[in-house]
């Protein structure tokens, strides 16, 4: 019997591009749904009662919500095909360490460097250092993943795709500072996986403007 | 070096989540009491992003965040586990506990640390989480089935935080009447033979937690006057 796989989503959730990307990379036929999330449907509400929230996995008709657990749950799934995270239990306790570290910093950090005014130079410089971090992690490493693109780097790329739009509206660029990491988002590009399930940058950049509207920020 | 080390301290509700797994697939261990105001160099070499407790330290290579040390504990002694064998089970599992630790520790951390109308405020989300929880224990003797697992140790500062809480703010939280399969779910968890020999002294819980509460209400004034006052 066929896997029936359905993606509840917004094309510009960061949560979601993991979730996309995860699924591309195990070569996964599914069915991609956007949510309006001012005007929440049915299914979502039915799929995710507890948060209302994307992304949603629909597997066969059961729910899985929180973009980490998801993604671990096509990885144990499919596990025959392109493994995410490690087999050794060390390296897998290393690869869910840093995907949590950049969900718990990276994120908040990124929201500051938009939201909050008088803050600007301090939100840079904090998000810069959470990138050093992540950069000394990579080290010489092709990827997060070591010879293989994996559970880190998938976590990681969405971030980068946002960081076109940080970048411009926090007037700040991180080339200078952390050139690895530049060198390894450019190579994750070239996967079809990434590069198919990240939005275009122009378009992010016009919904980060009227993200601002909406919250009533110049 | 091999073994196991565990580095936490003596209050730490997310430290006993090792502890627990630990006794329940009889790993022998040792204990590392860190006092978090003079931080050890060994704490700040194995856990340098966050400076935190706990941490595993297993043949020499540390691990941080609880969480993470269960799922490895799982992982490396695989016998009793903690988390089910089904994938859909698995993420279900792995959902609750995120729950706990980003809806229901931080709802009722709110009510704690507020007071009059503010506190009265935050038991709406609070209650609203513990409902949640109560749902998800229907026809279950724990969380984890007929046995304790992953969610059960995930969960389990319940079965002792909330009473000391509860006492210092004069305020029941876990109402029996309403929460009955909660209630009952938090005393077998307690009284569990792994768990029950684990809990922190009770009195000491009472003084730490007080001086929290009372240190942080002090800083909340003290900031909104200083906000005024500009």
């Amino acid at each position: 019997m066929a896997d029936e796989i359905i993606l509840l989503d917004f094309w510009p959730s960061m949560f979601g591009m993991k979730v996309r990307i995860a699924l591309a990379e195990k070569g996964l036929k599914y069915e991609y749904r956007d949510e309006d999330l001012f005007n929440k449907g049915p299914l979502l509400l039915e799929m995710n009662p507890i948060h209302k929230k994307i992304p949603v996995l629909i597997h066969n008709g059961k729910p899985i919500c929180e973009s980490q657990i998801i993604v671990q749950y096509i990885d144990e799934v499919w596990k025959d095909k392109s493994p995410l995270l490690p087999s050794d239990p060390y390296h897998r306790a290393q690869a869910r360490f840093w995907a949590d570290y950049i969900d718990k910093k990276l994120h908040l950090l990124g929201q500051r460097l938009w939201r909050t005014k008088g803050e600007e130079q301090e939100a840079n410089k904090e998000y810069i250092e959470c990138l050093k971090l992540l950069e000394g992690e990579l080290g010489d490493k092709p990827y997060f993943g070591g010879e293989n693109f994996g559970f880190v780097d998938v976590n990681l790329m969405p971030y980068f795709s946002w960081l076109y739009v940080f970048e411009i509206a926090a007037n700040f660029s991180i080339e200078a500072e952390c050139p690895k990491l530049i060198t390894w988002a450019k190579r994750c590009m070239e996967k079809e996986s990434v590069s198919t399930s990240l939005p275009d940058r122009q378009k992010l950049y016009d919904f980060f403007l009227q993200l601002k509207k909406w919250h009533g920020i110049e | 070096m091999v073994g196991v080390k565990l580095f936490r301290t003596w209050s730490s509700p997310f430290a006993l989540r090792a502890v627990w797994a630990l006794k329940i697939k009889g790993i022998d261990y040792e204990t590392i009491f860190e006092d978090l105001s003079n931080k050890s160099p060994s704490l700040l070499q194995y856990n340098p992003v966050y400076k935190k407790v706990p941490v595993l330290v297993h043949n020499g290579k540390p691990i941080a965040e609880s969480l993470i040390i269960l799922e490895y504990i799982d992982e490396t002694w695989k016998h009793a586990p903690l988390l089910p064998e089904d994938p859909h089970e698995r993420a279900t599992a792995r959902f609750w506990a995120k729950f706990g630790d980003d809806k229901v520790l931080t709802s009722i951390w709110s009510v704690f640390i507020k007071q009059g109308k503010e506190q009265e405020e935050a038991m709406v989300p609070a209650l609203e989480n513990l409902k949640f929880l109560e749902e998800e224990l229907k026809g279950k003797k724990f969380f984890g089935g007929e046995t304790i697992g992953f969610v059960d140790l995930a969960l389990g500062w319940l079965g002792n935080l909330i009473s000391i809480l509860e006492e210092i703010v004069g305020l029941k939280v876990v109402d029996g009447e309403k929460f009955p399969l909660l209630s009952a779910w938090m005393q077998d968890f307690a009284d569990a033979p792994i768990i029950k020999d684990n809990w922190p002294p009770r009195d000491r819980m009472i003084v730490k937690f007080q001086a929290l509460r009372d240190a942080t209400i002090a800083a909340a004034a003290a900031a909104a006057a200083a906000a005024t006052s500009k």
